[in-house]
Protein backbone atom coordinates (compact mmCIF):
# COMPACT_ATOMS: atom_id res chain seq x y z
CA UNK A 1 0.00 0.00 0.00
CA UNK A 2 1.15 3.43 -0.60
CA UNK A 3 1.18 5.98 2.45
CA UNK A 4 -2.11 7.83 2.50
CA UNK A 5 -3.93 10.96 3.69
CA UNK A 6 -6.62 11.59 6.04
CA UNK A 7 -8.42 14.53 4.67
CA UNK A 8 -11.85 16.31 5.66
CA UNK A 9 -14.62 18.19 3.52
CA UNK A 10 -15.08 21.12 2.68
CA UNK A 11 -11.98 21.64 1.46
CA UNK A 12 -10.30 25.01 2.19
CA UNK A 13 -6.89 26.61 0.34
CA UNK A 14 -4.46 25.61 3.03
CA UNK A 15 -5.60 21.81 2.57
CA UNK A 16 -5.48 21.84 -1.31
CA UNK A 17 -1.85 23.58 -1.40
CA UNK A 18 -1.04 20.58 0.53
CA UNK A 19 -1.82 18.03 -1.78
CA UNK A 20 0.62 16.31 -4.75
CA UNK A 21 -0.54 14.84 -7.67
CA UNK A 22 -0.25 11.02 -6.81
CA UNK A 23 -0.96 11.35 -3.09
CA UNK A 24 -3.94 8.61 -1.95
CA UNK A 25 -6.39 10.11 0.26
CA UNK A 26 -9.31 9.10 2.33
CA UNK A 27 -11.79 11.70 1.99
CA UNK A 28 -14.41 12.25 5.06
CA UNK A 29 -17.43 14.32 5.15
CA UNK A 30 -20.55 16.05 3.05
CA UNK A 31 -19.92 15.71 -0.92
CA UNK A 32 -22.70 16.55 -3.89
CA UNK A 33 -23.18 13.88 -6.91
CA UNK A 34 -23.44 15.49 -10.29
CA UNK A 35 -22.61 13.99 -14.22
CA UNK A 36 -23.53 14.86 -17.26
CA UNK A 37 -27.46 16.08 -17.00
CA UNK A 38 -27.44 17.78 -13.92
CA UNK A 39 -24.40 19.43 -14.93
CA UNK A 40 -26.37 20.78 -17.89
CA UNK A 41 -28.82 22.02 -16.14
CA UNK A 42 -26.41 23.35 -13.38
CA UNK A 43 -25.04 25.78 -16.06
CA UNK A 44 -28.42 26.70 -17.74
CA UNK A 45 -29.26 27.78 -13.79
CA UNK A 46 -26.30 30.19 -13.65
CA UNK A 47 -26.76 31.38 -17.41
CA UNK A 48 -30.68 32.01 -16.21
CA UNK A 49 -28.80 34.17 -12.84
CA UNK A 50 -30.82 31.42 -11.18
CA UNK A 51 -28.80 29.97 -7.59
CA UNK A 52 -27.15 26.34 -7.60
CA UNK A 53 -28.84 23.65 -5.85
CA UNK A 54 -25.97 23.67 -2.79
CA UNK A 55 -23.63 26.34 -1.78
CA UNK A 56 -20.52 25.21 -3.93
CA UNK A 57 -17.81 26.74 -1.78
CA UNK A 58 -15.05 24.61 -0.57
CA UNK A 59 -17.18 21.66 -2.14
CA UNK A 60 -16.16 18.39 -3.42
CA UNK A 61 -18.79 17.26 -6.63
CA UNK A 62 -18.04 13.62 -7.09
CA UNK A 63 -18.92 12.64 -10.70
CA UNK A 64 -21.25 9.42 -10.12
CA UNK A 65 -24.50 8.38 -11.24
CA UNK A 66 -24.99 5.21 -8.38
CA UNK A 67 -27.02 2.19 -9.18
CA UNK A 68 -30.69 2.18 -7.33
CA UNK A 69 -30.03 1.24 -3.77
CA UNK A 70 -31.41 -1.92 -2.34
CA UNK A 71 -33.21 -1.73 0.53
CA UNK A 72 -32.02 -0.92 3.72
CA UNK A 73 -28.46 0.31 1.82
CA UNK A 74 -28.16 4.22 1.46
CA UNK A 75 -26.67 3.63 -2.20
CA UNK A 76 -26.10 1.39 -5.13
CA UNK A 77 -23.36 0.67 -6.82
CA UNK A 78 -21.49 4.16 -6.56
CA UNK A 79 -17.92 4.20 -9.41
CA UNK A 80 -17.13 7.24 -11.03
CA UNK A 81 -17.71 7.80 -14.31
CA UNK A 82 -15.16 9.26 -17.23
CA UNK A 83 -14.99 13.08 -16.31
CA UNK A 84 -13.89 14.78 -19.54
CA UNK A 85 -17.70 14.95 -20.30
CA UNK A 86 -17.39 17.61 -17.22
CA UNK A 87 -15.03 19.68 -18.98
CA UNK A 88 -17.32 22.53 -20.69
CA UNK A 89 -18.41 23.02 -17.31
CA UNK A 90 -16.02 22.49 -14.85
CA UNK A 91 -14.09 25.61 -14.96
CA UNK A 92 -17.18 27.93 -14.20
CA UNK A 93 -17.91 25.95 -11.04
CA UNK A 94 -14.60 25.69 -10.12
CA UNK A 95 -14.10 30.05 -10.59
CA UNK A 96 -17.41 29.66 -8.16
CA UNK A 97 -15.29 28.14 -5.50
CA UNK A 98 -15.60 24.33 -6.20
CA UNK A 99 -12.50 22.68 -4.77
CA UNK A 100 -12.73 19.36 -5.66
CA UNK A 101 -13.86 16.96 -8.66
CA UNK A 102 -13.61 13.24 -8.78
CA UNK A 103 -13.90 11.29 -11.58
CA UNK A 104 -11.62 8.86 -13.69
CA UNK A 105 -9.79 9.82 -16.91
CA UNK A 106 -7.93 12.79 -18.11
CA UNK A 107 -8.85 16.38 -17.78
CA UNK A 108 -8.81 19.52 -20.60
CA UNK A 109 -6.31 22.55 -20.38
CA UNK A 110 -9.03 24.62 -19.47
CA UNK A 111 -10.03 22.59 -16.15
CA UNK A 112 -6.47 22.09 -15.44
CA UNK A 113 -5.10 25.68 -15.42
CA UNK A 114 -8.86 26.30 -13.48
CA UNK A 115 -7.08 23.96 -10.85
CA UNK A 116 -4.05 26.22 -10.67
CA UNK A 117 -5.53 29.56 -10.79
CA UNK A 118 -8.72 29.29 -8.36
CA UNK A 119 -6.79 26.38 -6.26
CA UNK A 120 -8.99 23.30 -7.33
CA UNK A 121 -8.06 19.29 -6.77
CA UNK A 122 -9.11 16.53 -9.69
CA UNK A 123 -8.85 13.33 -7.94
CA UNK A 124 -9.37 9.83 -9.48
CA UNK A 125 -11.22 6.82 -8.06
CA UNK A 126 -11.34 3.39 -9.67
CA UNK A 127 -13.66 3.05 -12.17
CA UNK A 128 -15.97 -0.24 -11.74
CA UNK A 129 -14.95 -0.26 -8.04
CA UNK A 130 -18.80 0.62 -7.50
CA UNK A 131 -19.39 -1.95 -4.98
CA UNK A 132 -16.20 -1.52 -3.01
CA UNK A 133 -16.35 2.52 -2.89
CA UNK A 134 -20.12 2.41 -1.85
CA UNK A 135 -19.09 1.31 1.42
CA UNK A 136 -17.71 4.80 2.08
CA UNK A 137 -20.88 6.41 0.94
CA UNK A 138 -22.76 6.43 4.58
CA UNK A 139 -25.89 8.32 3.48
CA UNK A 140 -27.45 9.69 0.42
CA UNK A 141 -30.44 12.19 0.06
CA UNK A 142 -31.52 13.44 -3.48
CA UNK A 143 -31.76 16.99 -3.46
CA UNK A 144 -32.06 18.26 -7.00
CA UNK A 145 -33.34 16.92 -10.26
CA UNK A 146 -34.82 14.17 -9.49
CA UNK A 147 -36.27 13.92 -12.46
CA UNK A 148 -32.83 12.84 -13.71
CA UNK A 149 -32.67 9.49 -12.07
CA UNK A 150 -29.38 8.08 -11.53
CA UNK A 151 -28.11 11.50 -12.52
CA UNK A 152 -29.79 13.62 -9.43
CA UNK A 153 -27.82 15.93 -7.62
CA UNK A 154 -27.16 13.85 -4.16
CA UNK A 155 -26.14 14.97 -1.28
CA UNK A 156 -23.81 12.13 0.36
CA UNK A 157 -21.97 11.28 3.41
CA UNK A 158 -18.69 9.72 3.03
CA UNK A 159 -16.20 8.33 5.70
CA UNK A 160 -13.02 7.14 4.29
CA UNK A 161 -13.70 7.82 0.97
CA UNK A 162 -10.31 6.26 -1.62
CA UNK A 163 -9.27 8.45 -3.77
CA UNK A 164 -6.26 9.78 -5.13
CA UNK A 165 -4.93 13.15 -6.75
CA UNK A 166 -4.30 13.49 -10.26
CA UNK A 167 -4.20 17.21 -11.00
CA UNK A 168 -2.90 18.79 -7.90
CA UNK A 169 -2.77 22.67 -7.65
CA UNK A 170 0.30 23.08 -9.07
CA UNK A 171 -0.16 21.67 -12.39
CA UNK A 172 1.30 18.48 -11.79
CA UNK A 173 -1.10 15.37 -13.50
CA UNK A 174 -0.54 11.83 -12.35
CA UNK A 175 -1.73 10.53 -15.80
CA UNK A 176 1.31 12.13 -17.54
CA UNK A 177 4.07 11.16 -14.88
CA UNK A 178 2.91 8.09 -13.93
CA UNK A 179 2.99 7.01 -18.02
CA UNK A 180 6.05 8.33 -18.40
CA UNK A 181 7.49 6.48 -15.41
CA UNK A 182 6.59 2.87 -16.68
CA UNK A 183 6.58 3.69 -20.17
CA UNK A 184 8.59 1.54 -22.65
CA UNK A 185 9.76 1.94 -26.53
CA UNK A 186 7.78 -0.25 -28.36
CA UNK B 1 -38.70 -32.31 -39.12
CA UNK B 2 -40.53 -31.30 -35.95
CA UNK B 3 -40.17 -28.16 -34.67
CA UNK B 4 -39.22 -27.79 -30.90
CA UNK B 5 -41.71 -25.45 -28.98
CA UNK B 6 -39.52 -22.88 -26.57
CA UNK B 7 -41.72 -20.43 -25.10
CA UNK B 8 -41.74 -16.64 -24.63
CA UNK B 9 -42.14 -16.53 -20.96
CA UNK B 10 -38.78 -18.65 -20.29
CA UNK B 11 -36.75 -16.46 -23.00
CA UNK B 12 -38.05 -13.82 -20.27
CA UNK B 13 -37.41 -15.48 -17.16
CA UNK B 14 -33.98 -16.70 -18.46
CA UNK B 15 -33.18 -13.10 -19.82
CA UNK B 16 -33.44 -11.57 -16.33
CA UNK B 17 -31.59 -13.97 -14.21
CA UNK B 18 -28.90 -13.06 -16.97
CA UNK B 19 -29.05 -9.51 -16.50
CA UNK B 20 -28.19 -9.98 -12.88
CA UNK B 21 -26.26 -12.52 -12.84
CA UNK B 22 -23.67 -11.02 -15.48
CA UNK B 23 -23.68 -7.66 -13.08
CA UNK B 24 -22.88 -9.66 -9.90
CA UNK B 25 -20.54 -12.35 -10.71
CA UNK B 26 -17.19 -11.23 -12.74
CA UNK B 27 -16.62 -14.41 -14.97
CA UNK B 28 -13.80 -16.84 -13.83
CA UNK B 29 -11.39 -16.34 -16.46
CA UNK B 30 -11.35 -12.50 -16.05
CA UNK B 31 -11.08 -12.51 -12.53
CA UNK B 32 -7.87 -14.99 -12.65
CA UNK B 33 -6.16 -12.78 -15.46
CA UNK B 34 -6.65 -9.42 -13.06
CA UNK B 35 -5.18 -11.94 -10.29
CA UNK B 36 -1.92 -12.61 -11.95
CA UNK B 37 -1.81 -9.10 -13.32
CA UNK B 38 -1.78 -8.45 -9.32
CA UNK B 39 0.73 -10.62 -8.92
CA UNK B 40 3.24 -8.98 -11.45
CA UNK B 41 2.29 -5.67 -11.56
CA UNK B 42 5.41 -3.41 -10.39
CA UNK B 43 3.88 -0.29 -9.95
CA UNK B 44 2.83 0.13 -6.28
CA UNK B 45 -0.24 2.67 -7.01
CA UNK B 46 -1.23 0.29 -10.23
CA UNK B 47 -1.40 -3.28 -7.71
CA UNK B 48 -3.52 -0.89 -5.35
CA UNK B 49 -5.88 -0.51 -7.97
CA UNK B 50 -6.21 -4.35 -8.85
CA UNK B 51 -6.46 -5.12 -5.45
CA UNK B 52 -9.58 -2.47 -5.25
CA UNK B 53 -11.18 -4.36 -8.21
CA UNK B 54 -10.16 -8.00 -6.71
CA UNK B 55 -11.98 -6.94 -3.60
CA UNK B 56 -14.54 -4.93 -5.35
CA UNK B 57 -15.55 -7.83 -7.62
CA UNK B 58 -15.86 -10.29 -4.28
CA UNK B 59 -18.08 -8.02 -2.91
CA UNK B 60 -20.53 -8.47 -5.37
CA UNK B 61 -20.60 -11.45 -5.64
CA UNK B 62 -21.06 -12.20 -1.61
CA UNK B 63 -23.42 -9.80 -1.79
CA UNK B 64 -25.15 -9.59 -4.99
CA UNK B 65 -25.17 -6.11 -6.29
CA UNK B 66 -23.86 -4.88 -9.50
CA UNK B 67 -19.71 -4.71 -9.63
CA UNK B 68 -19.71 -1.11 -11.03
CA UNK B 69 -22.87 1.49 -11.16
CA UNK B 70 -22.84 1.30 -14.91
CA UNK B 71 -24.73 -1.88 -15.46
CA UNK B 72 -24.71 -1.37 -18.92
CA UNK B 73 -26.84 -1.14 -22.30
CA UNK B 74 -27.92 -5.09 -22.80
CA UNK B 75 -26.31 -6.41 -25.43
CA UNK B 76 -27.72 -10.34 -26.34
CA UNK B 77 -25.76 -12.52 -29.09
CA UNK B 78 -28.56 -15.29 -29.94
CA UNK B 79 -27.84 -18.25 -31.57
CA UNK B 80 -31.50 -19.96 -32.47
CA UNK B 81 -31.81 -23.06 -34.01
CA UNK B 82 -33.59 -23.05 -37.35
CA UNK B 83 -35.77 -25.97 -35.87
CA UNK B 84 -36.80 -24.28 -32.60
CA UNK B 85 -39.84 -22.10 -32.56
CA UNK B 86 -40.52 -19.95 -29.94
CA UNK B 87 -44.02 -19.38 -28.84
CA UNK B 88 -46.43 -17.49 -27.19
CA UNK B 89 -44.75 -14.08 -28.22
CA UNK B 90 -42.19 -12.37 -30.36
CA UNK B 91 -38.25 -13.24 -29.73
CA UNK B 92 -37.39 -9.42 -29.40
CA UNK B 93 -40.31 -8.55 -27.23
CA UNK B 94 -39.13 -11.68 -24.77
CA UNK B 95 -35.66 -10.63 -24.30
CA UNK B 96 -37.19 -7.08 -23.61
CA UNK B 97 -39.05 -7.77 -20.71
CA UNK B 98 -36.68 -9.61 -19.46
CA UNK B 99 -34.06 -6.80 -19.50
CA UNK B 100 -37.14 -4.90 -18.16
CA UNK B 101 -37.51 -7.71 -15.32
CA UNK B 102 -34.01 -8.02 -13.88
CA UNK B 103 -33.00 -4.30 -14.35
CA UNK B 104 -35.38 -4.18 -11.63
CA UNK B 105 -35.54 -7.03 -9.80
CA UNK B 106 -31.97 -6.70 -9.69
CA UNK B 107 -31.88 -2.64 -8.82
CA UNK B 108 -29.20 -2.64 -11.78
CA UNK B 109 -28.94 1.21 -12.97
CA UNK B 110 -31.07 2.07 -16.44
CA UNK B 111 -28.69 3.64 -18.86
CA UNK B 112 -30.97 4.07 -21.61
CA UNK B 113 -31.83 7.42 -23.22
CA UNK B 114 -32.57 9.52 -25.75
CA UNK B 115 -29.50 10.86 -27.45
CA UNK B 116 -31.21 14.32 -28.11
CA UNK B 117 -33.67 15.22 -25.01
CA UNK B 118 -31.26 12.92 -22.67
CA UNK B 119 -34.38 11.92 -21.29
CA UNK B 120 -34.14 8.51 -19.27
CA UNK B 121 -35.99 5.99 -20.44
CA UNK B 122 -36.42 4.30 -17.56
CA UNK B 123 -36.48 0.29 -17.94
CA UNK B 124 -33.23 0.23 -20.07
CA UNK B 125 -34.98 -0.97 -22.99
CA UNK B 126 -34.23 -1.33 -26.08
CA UNK B 127 -31.43 -3.68 -25.64
CA UNK B 128 -29.42 -4.27 -28.30
CA UNK B 129 -29.86 -7.99 -29.80
CA UNK B 130 -27.89 -9.92 -32.46
CA UNK B 131 -29.77 -12.96 -33.68
CA UNK B 132 -27.86 -15.56 -36.20
CA UNK B 133 -29.76 -18.72 -37.29
CA UNK B 134 -27.94 -21.24 -36.44
CA UNK B 135 -28.50 -25.36 -37.12
CA UNK B 136 -30.42 -27.35 -33.69
CA UNK B 137 -33.67 -26.89 -32.06
CA UNK B 138 -32.03 -24.79 -28.87
CA UNK B 139 -31.58 -21.61 -28.29
CA UNK B 140 -28.39 -19.90 -27.10
CA UNK B 141 -28.61 -16.51 -25.41
CA UNK B 142 -25.61 -14.78 -24.49
CA UNK B 143 -25.91 -10.95 -22.52
CA UNK B 144 -23.24 -8.91 -22.28
CA UNK B 145 -23.45 -5.53 -20.26
CA UNK B 146 -21.35 -3.28 -22.01
CA UNK B 147 -20.69 0.13 -19.95
CA UNK B 148 -20.33 3.41 -21.43
CA UNK B 149 -16.86 4.37 -20.31
CA UNK B 150 -15.12 1.74 -22.42
CA UNK B 151 -17.84 1.97 -25.43
CA UNK B 152 -16.72 5.32 -25.93
CA UNK B 153 -13.34 5.15 -26.37
CA UNK B 154 -14.29 2.32 -28.95
CA UNK B 155 -13.91 3.37 -33.10
CA UNK B 156 -14.46 1.70 -36.26
CA UNK B 157 -11.73 3.24 -38.91
CA UNK B 158 -12.12 2.80 -42.79
CA UNK B 159 -9.12 2.09 -43.38
CA UNK B 160 -7.01 2.17 -46.87
CA UNK B 161 -6.02 -1.38 -48.11
CA UNK B 162 -2.37 0.01 -48.38
CA UNK B 163 -2.28 0.67 -44.93
CA UNK B 164 -1.84 -3.31 -44.88
CA UNK B 165 -1.33 -4.75 -41.22
CA UNK B 166 1.85 -1.92 -40.57
CA UNK B 167 -0.72 0.42 -40.66
CA UNK B 168 -3.66 -1.57 -38.63
CA UNK B 169 -1.75 -2.72 -35.51
CA UNK B 170 -0.40 1.06 -35.67
CA UNK B 171 -4.36 2.65 -35.10
CA UNK B 172 -4.70 0.35 -32.68
CA UNK B 173 -2.10 1.05 -30.52
CA UNK B 174 -2.67 4.73 -31.06
CA UNK B 175 -6.63 3.90 -30.01
CA UNK B 176 -5.45 2.75 -27.05
CA UNK B 177 -2.96 5.53 -26.23
CA UNK B 178 -5.66 8.08 -26.74
CA UNK B 179 -7.68 6.45 -24.69
CA UNK B 180 -5.40 6.32 -21.75
CA UNK B 181 -7.34 6.49 -18.20
CA UNK B 182 -11.02 6.33 -19.43
CA UNK B 183 -12.21 3.52 -20.04
CA UNK B 184 -11.07 2.07 -16.96
CA UNK B 185 -7.68 0.04 -17.84
CA UNK B 186 -7.21 -2.61 -17.75
CA UNK B 187 -9.05 -3.28 -20.56
CA UNK B 188 -9.39 -6.09 -23.13
CA UNK B 189 -8.94 -5.12 -26.90
CA UNK B 190 -11.37 -6.79 -29.04
CA UNK B 191 -10.81 -6.06 -32.98
CA UNK B 192 -12.53 -6.72 -35.98
CA UNK B 193 -10.44 -6.40 -39.04
CA UNK B 194 -12.91 -7.14 -42.41
CA UNK B 195 -16.32 -7.46 -43.61
CA UNK B 196 -18.31 -4.12 -43.89
CA UNK B 197 -18.77 -1.21 -41.71
CA UNK B 198 -21.09 -2.15 -39.28
CA UNK B 199 -19.74 -6.22 -39.85
CA UNK B 200 -16.31 -5.25 -38.68
CA UNK B 201 -18.22 -3.71 -35.22
CA UNK B 202 -20.12 -6.51 -34.99
CA UNK B 203 -16.87 -9.14 -34.82
CA UNK B 204 -14.66 -6.58 -32.61
CA UNK B 205 -17.04 -7.00 -30.24
CA UNK B 206 -18.23 -10.67 -30.69
CA UNK B 207 -14.26 -11.11 -29.98
CA UNK B 208 -14.68 -10.07 -26.52
CA UNK B 209 -16.70 -12.84 -25.91
CA UNK B 210 -13.91 -15.24 -26.03
CA UNK B 211 -12.63 -16.91 -22.90
CA UNK B 212 -9.45 -15.16 -21.49
CA UNK B 213 -6.94 -17.50 -21.65
CA UNK B 214 -7.46 -19.17 -24.22
CA UNK B 215 -5.53 -18.88 -27.16
CA UNK B 216 -6.88 -17.68 -31.02
CA UNK B 217 -8.09 -20.65 -33.16
CA UNK B 218 -5.73 -19.56 -35.74
CA UNK B 219 -2.09 -19.49 -34.86
CA UNK B 220 -1.28 -16.71 -37.07
CA UNK B 221 -3.45 -14.43 -35.31
CA UNK B 222 -2.91 -16.17 -32.11
CA UNK B 223 0.92 -14.51 -32.93
CA UNK B 224 -0.60 -11.07 -33.72
CA UNK B 225 -2.60 -10.45 -30.73
CA UNK B 226 0.18 -11.48 -28.71
CA UNK B 227 2.35 -9.41 -29.95
CA UNK B 228 -0.12 -6.54 -30.10
CA UNK B 229 -0.77 -7.32 -26.15
CA UNK B 230 2.89 -6.95 -25.62
CA UNK B 231 3.42 -3.55 -27.62
CA UNK B 232 0.18 -2.17 -25.70
CA UNK B 233 1.53 -2.93 -22.23
CA UNK B 234 4.66 -1.20 -23.41
CA UNK B 235 2.60 2.27 -23.53
CA UNK B 236 2.74 3.21 -19.27
CA UNK B 237 -1.01 3.39 -19.08
CA UNK B 238 -0.97 0.78 -16.28
CA UNK B 239 -4.28 0.06 -13.94
CA UNK B 240 -6.66 3.12 -14.04
CA UNK B 241 -4.01 4.68 -15.98
CA UNK B 242 -2.14 5.58 -12.84
CA UNK B 243 0.79 4.09 -14.57
CA UNK B 244 1.96 0.45 -14.91
CA UNK B 245 2.37 -2.42 -17.34
CA UNK B 246 -0.93 -4.13 -16.73
CA UNK B 247 -2.88 -1.76 -19.14
CA UNK B 248 -4.94 -4.81 -21.17
CA UNK B 249 -5.78 -8.00 -19.89
CA UNK B 250 -5.88 -8.93 -23.20
CA UNK B 251 -6.37 -8.47 -27.34
CA UNK B 252 -8.91 -10.54 -29.61
CA UNK B 253 -8.81 -10.67 -32.86
CA UNK B 254 -11.50 -11.62 -35.24
CA UNK B 255 -11.26 -11.41 -39.26
CA UNK B 256 -13.30 -12.06 -42.31
CA UNK B 257 -13.01 -11.15 -45.94
CA UNK B 258 -13.63 -7.69 -46.89
CA UNK B 259 -14.31 -5.68 -49.99
CA UNK B 260 -11.41 -5.41 -52.87
CA UNK B 261 -11.70 -1.33 -51.98
CA UNK B 262 -11.81 -1.57 -48.65
CA UNK B 263 -10.23 -2.07 -45.21
CA UNK B 264 -12.34 -1.94 -42.62
CA UNK B 265 -11.04 -1.97 -38.72
CA UNK B 266 -13.10 -2.01 -35.66
CA UNK B 267 -11.71 -1.29 -32.43
CA UNK B 268 -14.26 -1.93 -29.56
CA UNK B 269 -12.91 -1.50 -25.86
CA UNK B 270 -13.59 -3.44 -23.39
CA UNK B 271 -13.01 -2.30 -19.63
CA UNK B 272 -12.13 -4.64 -16.47
CA UNK B 273 -15.51 -5.00 -15.70
CA UNK B 274 -15.82 -7.52 -18.74
CA UNK B 275 -19.61 -8.70 -17.64
CA UNK B 276 -21.32 -11.71 -19.75
CA UNK B 277 -23.49 -15.00 -19.15
CA UNK B 278 -25.02 -17.43 -21.27
CA UNK B 279 -27.58 -19.65 -21.19
CA UNK B 280 -29.02 -22.71 -24.01
CA UNK B 281 -32.50 -23.10 -23.87
S1 LIG C 1 -15.84 1.64 -18.22
FE1 LIG C 1 -16.58 -0.28 -17.33
S2 LIG C 1 -15.73 -0.41 -15.27
FE2 LIG C 1 -15.52 1.71 -16.00
S3 LIG C 1 -17.34 2.73 -15.19
FE3 LIG C 1 -17.82 2.07 -17.28
S4 LIG C 1 -18.75 0.03 -17.06
FE4 LIG C 1 -17.76 0.53 -15.15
Amino acid sequence: MTDILKIKTPLTDEVVSKLKSGDSVLITGVMYTGRDAAHKRMIDALNKGEKLPFDIQGQIIYYVGPSPAKPGKPIGSAGPTTSYRMDAYAPTLIKLGLKGMIGKGWRAKDVIDACIKYKAIYFGATGGAGALIARAIKKADIIAYDDLGPEAVRRIEVVDFPAIVINDAFGNDLYVKGVEQYKQTI
Amino acid sequence: MKMREINAKQITDAVSDLCMKANFDIPDDVIQVIKKAYQEEPSPQGKDVLKQIIDNDEIAHNEQVPMCQDTGLAVFFVELGQDAHIAGGLLNDAINDGVRKGYKDGYLRKSTCNPFTRKNVGDNTPSIIHVEVVPGDKVKIIMAAKGGGSENMSRVMMMKPSDGLEGIKKYIIDRVRESGSNPCPPIIVGVGIGGTFERSALIAKKSLLRPLGTPNPDPELDKLEKELLTSINKLGIGPMGLGGRTTALAVHVIVEPCHIASLPLAVNIQCHSARHKEITI
